[in-house]
């Protein structure tokens, strides 16, 4: 340094023996998809140590869930994972299904299986779009998004709303599919699979995005396990854990699918698993529908379960006959008789296993609810996927992991 | 075949009498230890070589505070992938002295969900690397998720409690209410917290 | 179940014209001079040419991104470049939950963009706290920043984000040059506690 700036220039304490830089990698960024804040230890452009903060879309889900009764905790689930908010939906009613001992019609599962494998396009279609962004193509994005508002057509065909659904009801769904949104599913599925193919014609083979995504943040399925990781990020380390195979809910042991695994569990493998899981969404689809039009007749009227316990009568029964005003004042002022007990369920979200855990002490709303969020929980890997990578290959690791910040935080 | 009764059976030999209060609801096993024991318990399920319980689904906290001496609770959901089977695990403590052993030396994904349990119940794990909040502002000093908390701001002055569903003349959204209408003397025995 | 006949936008409407030309203001004209109120000509420059700064915090966010895409294209109304350094961008957009430990850093934001700026408050949860009425969520981002124009929804739909951009334009077009340094805006300021 030169004699003549030396007294004018104030180093930090400690600052000229630190070799290492601090980057703030705040929770306001353009890559950070949703509000986390990253503190980063940088020696030149290789990290060494990342701290990460959470908690600032912290909106107290579990405390607001104790308050209300189990059929309004539904708009509560949508805001965890919001880009797939139908699986926490259906998620949520099929605890309280198996807390209340419902049993469910195959029709009524098999159109939630369409629901939540949309869903789960929707989810992927997001992450890899934004994997791709995030390493300078931002063309897929905007094709793939135009297919994310086919989607948004069919769920607001069934529920009126486009992101946060609130779709379905413990017991069933709110009204029967009608033609057009069984229309605008065909339209999806013509459609669909021809776009799926270019946006893969241009990442998977791809020199640049191959070199950007290769090695970049691998784990290993030890780690991964001890770690807690589950759905993508866990397969794309090797092992197939997957919770619609495993604990098998809503019929979904009736269909025929395959769940990729990768090998490294670096962010290509990811990418691949995302993408592989997209086809087999699809597959998925396609079958539950043909199995949805087999029903003929009185059968292909059912999309509720018979449970005037807890599923609220149509409005014309109500203004009409006795029982239902009767049923419909009991379900809302709450003079139902729930079962007390603790249940767990999980199901299969976007981004790995999703769990309830309910304890209910025969009171109208829970005693305990406790989310089981899976970005919470392997978020706390990042440091050591991150270690001795460099800062771009942090950002793609962000992006690739698929962190929501609302699940993140409940 | 891993069944529940024979994880019972393995257990009961291993801790004796320590480990109590088996029960299966909804089919998932459940049962307590005292907290002193809960880092053995969890090695042995890890460790041994017909149970293999090597995941951590989650691990939260419960308070109950009609429970004297025994107000909060721990629950560890743990599950073997191999034969996939389910177990929880529950560890009460006293809220006078919430002190329970950390798991973070057995499972890295403990880190933040003991940090989670403490920023909101108050749970002291002994040994944990980075014991502070998590969610909520670190400025905080009360542990917002204990029943005698509410779940609003109570420093706000600009939302009326009689509109909002807070009390007011009438009660609503309170004790008085929550349970519906019926009085509760009139119901029958099914208003008690599960233990 | 029968469902209710489509009632909106049955009846095409034809295509009045191509490109939609900007309403030129009033003034005198002549042989190579037109003559007009320096406001004006600013605000119709400013106001097709607007640089939001989306500051997206949760679901509110994703409705961004769709209307960033090509079906609801907000790139046609001036906005094609979204800047992410408040240093260069006119709008500040809040989406989505702001909560405590959030606010500081809304603030901070705030403070580093230069003047003429405007704040939108997207979505419930920025305008008034939304549904969670909590002792972490700020109740509203008008707690800690003046904000100009509020979109209601949960969330909005991609019109709705569009119609509030419409009406930034129009404020930003009638907006007096003088209005930045009037002592009505500096006392503003000064009541959110910004110099």
């Amino acid at each position: 340094m030169s004699t003549i700036a030396e007294p004018h220039i104030r180093l930090p304490e400690g600052s000229i023996e630190k070799t290492t830089t601090t980057l703030n990698l705040g929770p306001t960024h353009p890559a950070t998809h949703g509000v986390f804040q990253n503190i980063i230890e940088l020696d030149g452009e290789r990290i060494v140590s990342a701290e990460q903060t959470i908690g600032y879309i912290h909106r107290a889900f579990e405390k607001i869930a104790e308050r209300r009764p189990l059929y309004q905790i539904t708009p509560l689930t949508d805001r965890l994972n919001y880009c797939s908010s139908p699986i926490n939906n259906m998620g949520w009613h099929t605890t309280c299904e198996k807390l209340l001992g419902i049993k469910i019609p195959k029709r009524v599962d098999y159109l939630r299986i369409i629901i939540m494998e949309l869903a789960r396009i929707g989810d992927h279609l997001i992450c890899n779009s934004i994997v791709g962004v995030d390493s300078g193509a931002y063309t897929g994005f905007l094709y793939l998004m135009q297919y994310r508002e086919l989607i948004y057509e069919i769920w607001e065909e069934v529920c009126g709303s486009r992101l946060t659904t609130n779709i379905g009801r413990i017991g069933g769904f709110e009204r029967n599919f009608n033609d057009i949104a069984f229309q605008k599913l065909d339209k999806f599925l013509k459609e669909y699979p021809r776009v799926l193919k270019e946006f893969e014609n241009l990442f998977v083979r791809n020199r640049i995005f191959m070199d950007r995504t290769i090695g970049v943040g691998p784990i290993s399925a030890e780690r991964a396990l001890n770690y807690g990781f589950t759905g993508p990020n866990l397969r794309a380390a090797g092992v197939d854990f997957d919770v619609r195979v495993h604990n098998p809910y809503c019929s979904y042991e009736d269909f025929d699918f395959k769940v990729p695994v990768g090998t490294t569990g670096d962010c290509y493998d990811r990418f691949l698993v995302r993408e592989e899981e997209m086809w087999q969404s699809l597959s998925l689809i396609e079958q539950a529908y043909q199995k949805v039009q087999e029903f003929k007749g009185a059968e292909a009227d059912v999309y509720h379960a018979d449970v005037p316990e807890y599923y609220l009568p149509p409005k014309e029964d109500v203004y009409t006959k006795m029982e239902a005003l009767i049923w419909h004042f009991k379900i809302i002022m709450g003079e139902i008789n729930m079962p007390a007990g603790e249940v767990y369920h999980s199901v299969e979200g976007g981004n790995g296993e999703l769990g309830f855990y309910l304890i209910s002490d025969g009171g109208r709303s829970p005693y305990r609810l406790h989310f089981r969020r899976p970005c919470f929980i392997y978020y706390q890997a990042f440091e050591e996927m991150v270690k001795g990578q460099m800062l771009s290959d942090a950002i793609i690791l962000m992006s690739s992991l698929n962190l929501i910040a609302g699940e993140m935080d409940s | 075949m891993l069944t529940n009764e024979h994880i019972k059976q393995k257990l009961v030999e291993k801790f004796g009498d320590q480990v109590g209060n088996f029960s299966e609801p909804y089919a998932l096993l459940t049962f307590e230890a005292p907290k002193e024991l809960n880092l053995k318990v969890l090695n042995f399920l890890y460790d041994d070589p017909e149970l293999k319980f090597k995941f951590l689904t989650t691990l939260c906290a419960v308070h109950y505070p009609e429970q004297k001496g025994r107000e909060l609770a721990v629950v560890y959901h743990l599950h073997n992938l191999e034969d996939n089977v389910r177990l929880r695990f529950k560890i009460f403590t006293d809220i006078n002295q919430p002190d329970v052993y950390t798991a973070t030396g057995l499972f890295s994904a403990a880190n933040w969900l003991e940090r989670e349990s403490y920023d909101f119940y108050g749970v002291n794990f002994v040994g944990h690397p980075n014991l502070k909040r998590i969610l909520n502002v670190d400025e905080m000093d009360y542990f917002p998720m204990r029943k005698e908390y509410p779940l609003e701001d109570s420093t706000r002055i600009d939302k009326d409690d009689e509109m909002f569903g807070r009390g007011g003349t009438l009660g609503y959204g309170t004790e008085k209410t929550t349970h519906g209408t019926i009085a509760e003397e009139e119901k029958d025995d099914q208003g008690k917290p599960v233990l | 179940m029968d469902h209710r006949p489509v009632s909106y936008n049955i009846h095409e409407k034809a295509l009045e014209k191509d490109i939609s030309m900007a309403e030129m203001p009033e003034g005198s004209m002549g042989e190579g001079f037109f003559a007009t109120s320096l406001g004006k000509v600013i605000g119709l420059a400013r106001k097709n040419s607007i640089w939001p700064l989306p500051f997206a915090t949760s679901c509110c966010g994703i409705e961004f991104m769709a209307t960033m895409g090509s079906h609801y294209d907000l790139a046609r109304f001036g906005s094609e470049r979204v800047g992410f350094s408040p240093r260069q961008c006119d709008l500040l957009m809040v989406m989505g939950t702001i909560a405590k430990k959030m606010g500081p850093v809304v603030k901070q934001v705030y403070l580093q963009m230069a003047e003429p700026r405007w704040v939108m408050a997207v979505g419930a949860c920025a305008s008034s706290g939304g549904i969670f009425d909590t002792y972490s969520v700020l109740q509203g981002i008008d707690q800690v920043v003046p904000v100009d124009v509020y979109v209601p929804g949960c969330p909005p739909r991609p019109e709705a984000i569009i119609d509030g951009i419409i009406r930034v334009q129009d404020l930003v077009g009638k907006e007096s040059l003088r209005r930045r340094n009037s002592p009505q805006y500096t006392g503003l300021l000064e009541s959110y506690g910004i110099q």
